[in-house]
This record gives structure tokens, C-alpha cells and sequence, in this order.
């Protein structure tokens, strides 16, 4: 999990007063895909608009990584040629995408989530199953 | 020189001298397969062993690579997880806890025009994907659920299938190459002497006639008695190995290919074996129904078992494992380190294949393929399929759970230190837990057969009798206990009272 200085003094300062899951969207079958539907829990903390981008941003990814196309096709044939000693070498293009996704969350936590009290997990710490958003204790100074 | 090899390769064309008959007994010991390859090298080509050897080294190393590695586990649910899906089950469910069994837990799910229902796996505590099914063997839910394959002692799922494939492939070129070496060494002996004294040892006993090239033999045909007797099996000498590894060959050749050929047909219409067996994208169930996961077309749908992007997996089968607050509950079958997983930030579900050999009995749960012309009911060889007795219990969502894993909860209770200091243990080490209603929030695991006999009753009124080998009966699953304690005494033992 990698974290910024500034998410993990957040963490050590703040408690998690609750946790939001985004369970998996399967209507388009068995591929990753996280449901968009907005989470009652984050209407008072969160624009409605930056949260659907995030998750649909995280969708694209996913989609990118499990596409079928010319390009995973070779790289599974190469494989099996090289009796998959390949990947001793090299990543194979499922990992590489999650190393972007991986970036693509820490930045979302950096710019936007952590300065409202939220922190994103990556989903693959969770299975794949789950976009766990941990809502942290408001302890600015506020209305609340 | 071409004229001075031909005209040497014609001279083994011609009847060998008896010196080379005499050379060949020399080498009986090794064998039959050993004993063919000087034979047939010498005689045909020196490809021979080698094409075999590079064969045989294939079809282990898939085997391999099937047996060891991670078939798509899917990691059970952090205990928050796991408190926010029961929340949003009680929910829609209006919350009946009455003391009856809460309705069974689906969701149903359109994909593709098809409405699937996926179920919640009391193991795991999930709601698995569609496609996913919990072996009970490998105590895990498994994406893409093909089936347990004893032969390769794992289970084959979404990131094992085309190993499995390649493997039962390779097999298959394996057996059939060796078949028809084997074969072609029974006709070349036959050559110098009859076809039937080339599977007896003694060429006297039989004074048939030979007729060259015999292994059309009218004599074996018009001598009835021969076929049936297979007395030649019995066989003692170098004839002997030969011909048990017909026999053997035989049979292998007809399950290897059958399961090949089947498994090739599911690729093909993008089906895994569960599915297959159990009927559920068959025309016969309705007329609407199709298999709304499939591509389209073949090309597309064998490029993407076989060559599609591979997964990563998804646990972590290389962490350690760190105990929970030490628990005054038995452990459970060693295999579930799912209280672990809030303590560390990787996915630490069961490695399924060390434990599981251990503690399950190695029953063939391999589910019976449905007459597609294979004669063993696995992965395997001729003789190994008969018996499935739990067959259809693996590949089925929750409610059988399979003996195996019975008789183990029923070992692994272990006579502990008494249980009337247990509650006031029990609160240091469950910060979290709730404030149960009932007497005493054991954390036992329990019987079977004892829950759907008690889950009528309202919780408070459950005895704490253990005349049943220290077991307390805990009542059907209690939604809002989600401390650690009861994760791994109540993993999966309540499916049968409350689906």
C-alpha cells in the first residue's frame, strides 16, 4: 500500500469513524467493474460528480487490463512458447495496469479524498471484490 | 550417401537374422516402454524417444504448473466487509430475526439479458461472482469454478485453466504416441513371428502358422477361444510388460482424448464444467436460455481461455500468518487466517493445496462427466473414476457440505480448559464484541446436524448441553456478532440452517 507521508500522519491522528464499500457491478458480466451508484454515507462529504469519475476511471482501468485483444493474445501465446518463462522477465499486462491503478488511487488520495477526510483502498488489497472508502473523523474546525 | 542408406534401411526391411532376436532378449529387464525404444529407434528412427521424451516433459511440467499454482481464490471478506453485507442483507430482507431462518441470501443479477443469481458464500462471506463457485475441498471460493481435479490435486478455475487444458492435451499426444508405438512394435515383432506368438513368450506353445505382416491373422479370428481368454495378460517375460501396456494404453487413450475432447467443447462454447454438469445455459431449461458469458463465436472463445490476459493472484500465499488475540476457540481446520487479514494489508486466505491433503480425506470428488465418452470420471486414467460417492457435492454452492469437512469440525474440537470461565475470558479479547442476547456467546463450533433443529427456537432459550463431544450449539448465525471470535468458529457451519 503505498502512502504519503500526509495520509499516514492522517491516519495515525484520525480515527475511522466508518467505512463505505462499492460493491461490484456484474451486469456486464465477470469482468471488474465497480458500481457507480453514489453511497448515501458520502452525500455530506463528497461531490457526486469526482466520486462517479473515480470509480469510473478505476472501471476503464480495469477494463484496460482484462481486454481481449491483438495485444494480450500474443502476449499469452509468447508465453506458452517460452513455457511462461517469460514472465521471469517481464510483467505480464494485467500487473502492469494495476501499477497504474495503484498510482491513479494514491493520486486521487493526494489531491482529493484526503483532504476531505477520505482515504481509498485499492481494491486489489480487497480481493478485488470492494472499493473500500474509509470516512475519517471530522476534526476540522467547521459547522460540525 | 543416399544409395548406401537406402540400401541399408532395406536391408532391415528384409527378416532380421536370428542374431538380432537373440541381442533383443538381452534387454528384457528394462521393461516394456524401455525395451521398445532401442528397438524402434534402431528400426525406424532415432526421433522416437526423443519426440517422446520432449512429450513427456511437457505433459509434467503443465501438470506442474496446474498442481501449484493459484486457481483464483478469492480471499474472504475483512470482518467490516463482511458487517456491511449483512447489514445490507437485513435490510432487504425487513429483518425476521424472530428466531427463524432468514431467507436465503441472493442477489440476482442481469447479465447479458440472463438473470443469474448469485449466492452468498457463508464461508467467505461474500457474495460470489458469477461463475464462482466454494470447494469444499480447498475450503475456497474459486473464480470461474471448473471443478477439483483430484489427478492434479488442486482445483481448476480461472487461472489454472489452460494449464489443466494443456496438460490433458499433451496427455493425450502422449498416450496416443505411445499407443501407437507400442503397437507398431507388436506388428514389427510380428513380422519374424506370428502375430499371435509376438504377444506369447514362447513361440512354440502356439504352433500357428505366421503369415507376414500378420497382424491381420485370419487365425485370430477364426480361433474364438483366444479372444476371450486374455490368459496372454497373464503373461510372465518380455511379452508380458508389453502387453499390459496395451491394455493400459488402451484405456488411457479413450478417457485422455474423451476428457480432452469434452473439455475442448467447453472452451468452445466458454463453459466450465460446473455449469455443464449442472445444465444451466442448456436449451433444455428453456427456450430463451444461453450461456450469456460466451463470445459469440468459437475462434473467440478458445483465444480467450487459452490466450486471454492472465489474472494475478489474488492472496498472498508467501505472508505469514499473524494470530488474532489469542482465542479460547478450538482452531478450526488450520487453514483460515481470515481474522489476519485486518492486521496485515495483503489478502491472506488458506493456501489451499498444503493443509487440505492433510486433513481431507482424498475422496474423488471429481463430479462425474456426463457420458461424453469418458470412461474414467476425472482428469485421469482408466481406472481411477468409478466410484464418486460426493461427487455432485463439489461445484454446489452452500448447502452439502461434503463429510470430509463434518467429521474434521467434529475431530478438532479439543477438550479445553472448562467452559465456565469462557465468558469473562472472552471479553479482553473482543474489544468489539457485542452484547449478545443470549447466555453464553460461545464460540464453538458446532454441530450440523443440531442447528436446523434449533434455529426454530429464539436464541435464549439454547441449552449448554455438550453431550455431543464439548460442542455448544450456537444458534443460526447471529447478524450482528461480527467480532473476530466468532469469524473462524462459525466459517461455514451455519449454511445449513439458514439456506
Amino acid at each position: 500500500m503505498a502512502e504519503t507521508h500526509s495520509l499516514q500522519d492522517l491516519r495515525q491522528q484520525a480515527a475511522i469513524a466508518s467505512k463505505v464499500f462499492v460493491q461490484r457491478d456484474y451486469t456486464s458480466g465477470t469482468i471488474c467493474k465497480f458500481q457507480t451508484k453514489f453511497p448515501s454515507e458520502l452525500e455530506t462529504r463528497i461531490d457526486k460528480q469526482q466520486f462517479e469519475e473515480t470509480i469510473q476511471t478505476l472501471n476503464n482501468l480495469y477494463a484496460e487490463a482484462e481486454k481481449l485483444g491483438g495485444k494480450s493474445y500474443l502476449e499469452g501465446c509468447l508465453a506458452c512458447l517460452t513455457a511462461y518463462t517469460i514472465f521471469l522477465c517481464m510483467e505480464t499486462h494485467y500487473e502492469k495496469v494495476l501499477k497504474k491503478i495503484a498510482k491513479y488511487i494514491q493520486e486521487q488520495n493526494e489531491k482529493v479524498y484526503a483532504p476531505l477526510g477520505l482515504l481509498l483502498t485499492d481494491p486489489i488489497e480487497r480481493g478485488l471484490r470492494v472499493v473500500e472508502i474509509s470516512i475519517y473523523e471530522d476534526r476540522s474546525i467547521g459547522s460540525r | 550417401m543416399p544409395e548406401a542408406k537406402s540400401r541399408a534401411r532395406s536391408r532391415y526391411l528384409i527378416r532380421p537374422r536370428p542374431r538380432d532376436a537373440s541381442r533383443r532378449k538381452g534387454k528384457e529387464g528394462l521393461g516394456g516402454g524401455e525395451r521398445h525404444c532401442p528397438y524402434l529407434s534402431s528400426r525406424l528412427t532415432p526421433a522416437i524417444p526423443v519426440i517422446g521424451g520432449v512429450l513427456f516433459c511437457f505433459v509434467i511440467g503443465t501438470l506442474l504448473r496446474t498442481s501449484f499454482s493459484d486457481p483464483g481464490v478469492l480471499p474472504r471478506a475483512t470482518p467490516d466487509e463482511a458487517a456491511d453485507l449483512e447489514r445490507q442483507i437485513d435490510v432487504a430482507n425487513g429483518s425476521t430475526s424472530t428466531g427463524y431462518r432468514p431467507p436465503p441470501r441472493t442477489r440476482e443479477v442481469v447479465i447479458n439479458g440472463q438473470t443469474v443469481k448469485l449466492k452468498y458464500c457463508f464461508t467467505c462471506k461474500i457474495f460470489r461472482p458469477p461463475r464462482a463457485s466454494h470447494c469444499s475441498l480447498c475450503d475456497n471460493c474459486v473464480e470461474r469454478f471448473d471443478h477439483h481435479c483430484p489427478w492434479v490435486g488442486n482445483c481448476v478455475g480461472r487461472r489454472n485453466y489452460r494449464f489443466f487444458y494443456m496438460f490433458i492435451l499433451s496427455l493425450s499426444f502422449l498416450t496416443i504416441f505411445i499407443f501407437a508405438f507400442v503397437i507398431t512394435r507388436v506388428i514389427l515383432r510380428s513380422e519374424t513371428v506370428g502375430f499371435l506368438s509376438a504377444l506369447k513368450d514362447s513361440p512354440a506353445r502356439y504352433p500357428l502358422k505366421s503369415t507376414a505382416g500378420g497382424l491381420v491373422n485370419t487365425e485370430l479370428l477364426r480361433n474364438s477361444s483366444y479372444l476371450p481368454s486374455f490368459s496372454f495378460l497373464a503373461e510372465s517375460g518380455p511379452a508380458a510388460s508389453e502387453n499390459r501396456l496395451v491394455v493400459v494404453c488402451f484405456f488411457s487413450v479413450w478417457s485422455i482424448v474423451g476428457l480432452s475432447g469434452f473439455h475442448t467443447y467447453l472452451i468452445g462454447s466458454n463453459q466450465t464444467t460446473n455449469e455443464d454438469i449442472k445444465g444451466s445455459w442448456s436449451s433444455k431449461r428453456g427456450k430463451d436460455n444461453y450461456n450469456p458469458y460466451s463470445h459469440g463465436n468459437i475462434f473467440t472463445n478458445c483465444c480467450a481461455a487459452l490466450c486471454g490476459p492472465l489474472p494475478p493472484s489474488l492472496i498472498d500465499r508467501r505472508g505469514y500468518i499473524l494470530p488474532d488475540t489469542p482465542l479460547p476457540a478450538p482452531p478450526t481446520n488450520g487453514i483460515t487466517m481470515y481474522g489476519a487479514t485486518q492486521s496485515q494489508s495483503h489478502m491472506a486466505a488458506a493456501t489451499p493445496l498444503l493443509q487440505n491433503s492433510a486433513e481431507q480425506p482424498l475422496v474423488a470428488e471429481e463430479p462425474p462427466l456426463p457420458g461424453r465418452a469418458s470412461l474414467g470420471g476425472g482428469g485421469g486414467g482408466g481406472g481411477g473414476g468409478g466410484p464418486c460417492p460426493a461427487s455432485l457435492l463439489l461445484g454446489q454452492p452452500t448447502p452439502p457440505t461434503s463429510t470430509p469437512s463434518l467429521s474434521c469440525d467434529g475431530e478438532i474440537i479439543p477438550p479445553h480448559p472448562p467452559h465456565p470461565p469462557e465468558p469473562p475470558h472472552l471479553h479482553p479479547h473482543a474489544p468489539h464484541q457485542h452484547q449478545h442476547p443470549h447466555p453464553h456467546p460461545h464460540p464453538h463450533s458446532h454441530h450440523h446436524f443440531l442447528t436446523p433443529e434449533e434455529a426454530p427456537s429464539p436464541p435464549g432459550m439454547l441449552p449448554c448441553s455438550s453431550p455431543l463431544a464439548h460442542s455448544h450449539t450456537v444458534p443460526f448465525y447471529h447478524p450482528a456478532s461480527q467480532d473476530s471470535l466468532h469469524e473462524d468458529s462459525v466459517r461455514g457451519l451455519v449454511k445449513l440452517s439458514s439456506v
